[in-house]
């Protein structure tokens, strides 16, 4: 059998982006709506809420955000926790930079706005099956799958919510894990992603029961790609759970 | 209708923006040293493999005390990576989470 052109390559490999973003388009739109919502009881009106998600565009932030204003926060603390709450955003950053190096520098800000945990989760792994960037893809990721629902869904709930039920009574709740759970899966192409995500994960859990999540995904962030670089380079045994670049593209099998 | 909100909209975007941006319009990152370039590659599986942990093992309760959660998400999650792993179809994997989920809600048992 015979490698697939770059044009096959591409086109499935953007049907897998499709495919992907669907699924978190569920998850970020549930949670919007969650967050106008949860805006709306808070006393935001639909004006400070649609500005929430389209300036800060985070979702974790935003919620805390609404915690700190009721809770009388001083808007100085508040920018602050914000900063801290978004920090782990620079490993995005930073894991892409490399693909988008020959891009404009304009479009790189633009980009840089769009680039949540959603947007980089799927966009990585579309550049890596592709060994390049195809800004195509990352726009569908991040817009498809996050800015556009996230954006829609607070609207929807700081206006006209009340009546609609609680998206975590359908299991919405957990799309989001099991989607970035699953995404670190197709990223799995060895021993040295395995041990990083397995560390990560620890590490992450540990930290942040001892001290703060937002400090315990940044830590498990850092902290998995150290112990990953140690581990010997092998791929990892066991049928199914090393998915290479290529496998992940295809349909089914 | 109030704006009152919206500066401080902006001033967490403005200390938003910075850590997303910067990595990105910084020159020479797709020079840099092979290691780390590797941990670079690294921190994909890692940072999302932690959201993951986090997202279903750790749970806050009104003044952001953090305890350890264990429920129904546990297996959906472990549901997903399995399909993930096995047909290779995110998608598919997400409905099945999410339908044990909703299911075991409905039925009282999570």
């Amino acid at each position: 059998m015979t490698a697939p052109d770059a044009a096959t390559q591409l086109r499935q490999s953007r049907r897998q982006v499709v495919l992907d973003s669907i699924g978190i388009a569920v998850s970020s739109g549930g949670f919007g709506f969650v967050f106008g919502l949860t805006a709306r009881a808070a006393g935001y009106s639909p004006v400070e809420a649609g500005a929430m998600s389209l300036i800060v565009f985070a979702g974790a932030s935003q919620f805390a955000a609404i915690g700190y204003v009721l809770g009388g926060f001083s808007w100085l603390g508040i920018v602050v926790l914000t900063a801290f709450l978004n920090a782990r955003h620079f490993l995005y950053g930073a894991a892409l930079a490399p693909f988008l190096a020959d891009r404009p520098r304009p479009l790189r800000a633009v980009m840089a706005h769009l680039l949540t945990d959603e947007a980089f989760a799927i966009s990585i792994a579309h550049f890596r099956r592709l060994g390049r960037a195809d800004l195509t893809g990352y726009f569908i990721a991040a817009i498809g799958s996050t800015f556009v629902p996230w954006n829609l869904m607070t609207l929807l709930g700081v206006t006209v919510g009340g009546s609609i039920p609680d998206p975590s009574r359908f299991g919405l709740d957990v799309i989001f894990p099991a989607a970035m759970g699953g995404l670190a899966v197709g990223l799995i192409a060895g021993r040295r992603e395995l041990v990083a995500a397995i560390v990560g994960a620890f590490a992450a859990v540990g930290i942040s029961l001892a001290w703060d999540p937002a400090a315990g995904i940044i830590a498990g962030g850092l902290l998995g790609p150290i112990v990953g670089m140690v581990a010997p380079v092998g791929g990892v045994a066991g049928a199914g759970v090393g998915l290479d670049r290529r496998a992940m593209v295809g349909p089914p099998d | 209708m109030s704006t009152a909100l919206v500066p401080l909209a902006l001033l967490m975007g403005l200390v938003t923006y910075p850590w997303r941006t910067i990595p990105l319009l910084v020159p020479g990152m797709q020079r840099l040293p092979p290691r780390v370039q590797l941990y670079l590659r690294l921190v994909g599986p890692s940072v999302l493999a932690a959201l993951a942990a986090v997202n279903v093992m750790v749970v806050l309760d009104p003044q952001r005390r953090a305890s350890f959660h264990v429920g129904v998400e546990w297996p959906a999650v472990a549901l997903c990576l399995a399909l993930v792993a096995w047909r290779r179809n995110l998608f598919v994997g997400l409905i099945a989470a999410a339908a044990l989920v909703g299911v075991a809600r409905a039925l009282g048992l999570a």
